[in-house]
């Protein structure tokens, strides 16, 4: 039987800022800072915990990876012997290198490729191969907003094994998030959707009579999409956040859509693409106007990742919760665990405001009760 | 005391039958009709050129040809590569409630009094027929407190359908065009949420409290307005806990004027202890399949005994069997005034009814609380031993301690511990003679697996299964490819490639899609 390729690519500073109370490690000047506060070196043990998973299949798979810190060493330290097939430009691992590696094993045609790092990280490889490769995100950054990664190293490596072995053959796309460093520079916290990785699909919840497919998962934002379209109101404007479950209605409608923009409908004609908070609030400005959004990321945040157009003042203009409609697919609240959705407005007043029960929609002509709290 | 004893050397057979398409050889017969006699066909002529032309088949059905003995092989075999109810011990089909009928039963819906019997007869013909369908709806009224039942509901959904299609119906009679919302349950059945979905509302879930498990009360309160149509809900819900605050819930949905319709489908530790009167609903349905002696047998012959409150009475779907105290007889009452029609031609699945009438007037008042108080008891017991003796396994919503008739388990830790799922466990339990199953939507519970025990299994068999679980449960962790693999004894192997079951396009629900989609012959 053939091999199955399989790409590391272990970011070896991620997560070092974390422990020692430093918001990321993007740069080398911060990891230095990291270092003199004592951090150490977090993810390659991370990595061990994912190898002790794949030792099951050794045999079955040819390892590629980067050398020395970058994957060798842990994967040589866990008995694996990896064809190393590039090395980091300089002993300070960059961005750069995690992107070059990426790409190179997109070329000779890997299988999966396991990376563990944070949301810096999985942006890195967005970035360099998009949707070209299957990925498996080992969680073992600071920031982990995105909804890449596996819930524990060991999660991570049960799903790659079973992905290899040709369990799961389900690929879902999700979300990469991080922090809009410009916005950040200038003292504002803005969480970035950057756009999405494709990684195995995995029934956590396994299933008896019916199954949670992604084939359901894509009916279920169509069923949503029909839902919405059905109840839209005539001169209104419908303010639709990013996220592959809210662009679905522009699809429906034949419209052009931004995937990782706020979009306005009215009338069922688009109004406005990919708009900016100013943008949005001159296309209201005294109008009826309502806002469509869906959790982003990991952790179920429906304002304040990857949707900061959708400002406090645009919130406040279309009149708040009352006119606010929430849409997500079951397999998105049910890996909420029961946990409630957030917001982080940057304005805890209106956090709270907008906190309480909603009627999320989950289906055609169905919605679930479901509580939004200040993140 | 039995022999508890764990089936190692268990095999299942194996036919390596085809399918009975494939069996087909032309001209094959399995009767040869005979021609009518010439007398008879000058009577009533030749049968078919009474009938319209256009509906005459230009070419005969394409069924298979095959003589009587080489169905009855075909059919026997298949049956033996089964684990079905009356060879396992089938209590890991939780919330199915896959219990006992006794036999006795069946000859009694064999008698050719059952079976000869036409819808069409003259009542004064099946006055005995209608008699037991009247008594039973009169001891169904004692169990439930409602007012009358109808049976033509053929099963579980159909009564749902019924209860939606009676709140449909309701409100239009009574103007209430704004009410356009159902309020359900996440945790009930699915098709709590589908069918009155089919009737055109729309259906607000209530999830969960994610510690107690119990339906929040709070978001109940948030989600009724002016607006709800009624409530429709099962209680227990799957997770077979109960709640406490149900009749706080059809209190909130009686004060904006919705009708609350109770999925009693689990009813089975609840039955005589519990009147769905006294929680303040207006109709519910109880199973006569699975809780009253009926095998529960997916889509099979079954019976979603309806009943309501004399309010509701106008609206039932009609006939419904009266009796004529003057004239002692029995009769098909079709005039009733709001009617939603019919659900379903005729007046129910009458086998189930007789064998529900049977089961209910052996075992009498107290033998019916019996029924309840021992589900539970063996229920209880299950879920002591399982917490105790199979590694990995927990409950869902452990701060909350007791459950009714049946336990949603999860292993969860199992899977965290050494990878393997609860689908391996599944298959696994197949190679000791064992079935068990996943439970349904809404999948909130990770690698869940439901038992429901039932009154009629005996310690030892109880034992017996929990035997196999931690068994099972313990190769897991100290030989777990033993338990992926799995199973090893069955008819079939592992299925390599699940999406066949889970993608539409690769669905093969009968032998001509069978042949459109992969064009095998």
């Amino acid at each position: 039987m053939e091999k199955k390729k399989v790409g590391l690519i272990v970011n070896p500073i991620a997560g070092m800022g974390g422990r020692v109370g430093l918001k990321g490690t993007d740069g080398w000047d911060i990891v230095e800072k990291a270092i003199k506060l004592g951090a150490k070196p977090w993810s390659p043990e991370r990595a061990k915990r994912v190898f002790k998973k794949l030792l099951t299949i050794k045999d079955e798979i040819e390892l590629l990876t980067y050398q020395g810190e970058m994957g060798e060493r842990v994967a040589v330290e866990c008995s694996f012997e990896p064809k190393v097939i590039g090395k980091p430009a300089s002993a300070r691992t960059t961005a750069e290198d995690t992107k070059r590696a990426a790409r190179e094993m997109v070329k000779q045609g890997v299988d999966l490729i396991i990376f563990v790092g944070g949301d810096g990280t999985a942006r890195d490889i967005y970035d360099s191969i998009g949707l070209d490769a299957v990925v498996v995100g080992v969680p073992a950054g600071v920031k982990m907003y995105s909804g890449v990664f596996a819930s524990s190293p060991e999660a991570a490596g049960e799903l790659a094994v079973r992905y290899l072995k040709g369990e799961i053959k389900d690929m879902i796309e999700q979300e990469v998030l991080d922090i809009d460093e410009e916005k950040f520079r200038q003292g504002v916290f803005s969480v970035r959707l950057y756009g999405y990785l494709r990684i195995p699909f995995d029934k956590r919840y396994i299933v008896g009579g019916k199954s949670t497919t992604s084939i359901n998962e894509k009916l279920n934002q169509e069923a949503i999409a029909t839902d919405v379209i059905e109840d839209m109101e005539d001169n209104c404007y419908y303010i639709i956040g990013p996220g592959t479950t809210t662009k679905t209605i522009l699809k429906k409608l034949n419209l052009d859509y931004s995937l990782l923009g706020v979009d306005i409908i009215y009338n069922g004609e688009l109004v406005g693409k990919d708009l900016n908070e100013k943008q949005i609030l001159e296309i209201i400005d005294g109008k009826k106007a309502k806002i469509i959004v869906s959790p982003i990321g990991g952790q179920g945040y429906v304002f304040g990742r990857g949707n900061h157009q959708i400002s406090p003042a645009v919130i406040r203009k279309v009149g708040g919760k009352p006119n606010i409609i929430i849409v997500a697919t079951q397999q998105k609240i049910i890996s909420l665990r029961g946990r409630p959705l957030l917001v982080d407005t940057n304005d805890r007043t209106l956090d709270k405001e907008l906190s309480g029960w909603y009627r999320v929609i989950v289906g055609y002509k169905e919605r679930l009760m479901y509580r939004v709290e200040p993140g | 005391m039995g022999i508890v004893k764990l089936r190692k050397n268990f095999h299942q057979a194996k036919w390596d039958e085809p399918i009975i398409f494939e069996l087909s050889t032309p001209g094959e017969r399995g009767i040869l009709v005979p021609q009518v006699e010439k007398e008879i066909e000058e009577v009533v002529g030749d049968g078919l050129s009474d009938l319209p032309p256009h509906m005459i088949r230009k070419e005969p059905p394409k069924l298979p040809e095959i003589s009587q003995n080489r169905v009855l092989r075909h059919y026997l075999r298949l049956s033996q590569e089964t684990l079905g109810a009356d060879i396992n011990i089938d209590i890991g089909q939780g919330t199915c409630t896959m219990k006992y009928s006794p036999k006795i039963n069946e000859v009694l819906v064999r008698s050719p009094k059952v079976t000869e019997l036409h819808p069409l007869q003259d009542e004064s013909t099946i006055q005995g027929a209608l008699e037991i369908m009247y008594k039973l709806d009169l001891l169904l009224r004692k169990l439930s407190g409602f007012d009358r039942f109808t049976f033509q509901p053929g099963g579980g959904s159909q009564a749902i359908f019924t209860m939606a299609s009676i709140i449909y119906k309701y409100h239009k009679v009574h103007g209430n065009d704004h009410k356009d919302e159902i309020i359900t349950t996440l945790l009930s059945h699915p098709s709590d949420a589908a069918a009155p979905k089919v009737k055109g509302f729309k259906v607000i879930d209530i999830p969960p409290d994610p510690e107690t498990g119990y339906p929040d009360l709070e978001a109940s309160k948030e989600a009724v307005s002016r607006r709800t149509a009624g409530l429709i809900i099962c209680n227990p819900e799957d997770t077979e806990i109960f709640n406490p605050y149900v009749k706080e819930m059809t209190e909130i949905v009686h004060e904006v004027g919705g009708l609350c319709a109770y999925d009693i489908a689990n009813a089975n530790g609840i039955m005589g202890i519990v009147r769905p009167v006294d929680l303040g609903f207006d109709m519910s349905f109880y199973n006569l399949h699975k809780t009253f002696s009926s095998p529960h047998g997916c889509g099979g012959p079954g019976v979603g005994a309806l009943g309501v409150k004399k309010e509701l009475e106008p609206f039932l779907p009609v006939p419904v069997v009266e009796y004529d105290e003057k004239n002692k007889r029995y009769y098909l009452k079709y005039d009733l005034p709001h009617t939603i029609g019919k659900v379903r031609e005729f007046y129910g699945v009458f086998p189930a009814v007789v064998r529900a009438y049977a089961w209910m007037m052996s075992l009498g008042e107290e033998g019916i609380k019996e029924v309840a108080r021992v589900a539970i008891l063996n229920n209880n017991y299950v879920m002591t031993r399982i917490l105790k003796k199979v590694k990995g396994a927990s409950i869902s919503f452990p701060k909350t301690k007791y459950r009714v008739s049946q336990v949603r388990y999860t292993f969860e830790k199992l899977a965290e511990d050494t990878g393997v799922r609860v689908e391996d466990i599944i298959r696994r339990m197949a190679d000791f003679g064992f079935h068990l199953w996943t439970s349904h939507h809404p999948w909130i519970v990770p690698e869940p697996f439901t038992i429901e025990p039932t009154e009629s299994y005996s310690k030892d068999d109880l034992d017996e299964y929990i035997e196999g679980l931690k068994t099972a449960a313990q190769e897991a962790y100290e030989n777990p490819e033993i338990v992926r693999n799995a199973p090893h004894q069955s008819t079939i192997h592992k299925i390599a490639d699940l999406s066949m079951l889970e993608d539409p396009e690769k669905w093969v629900p009968t032998w001509r899609v069978y042949l459109r989609k992969y064009g095998k012959k």
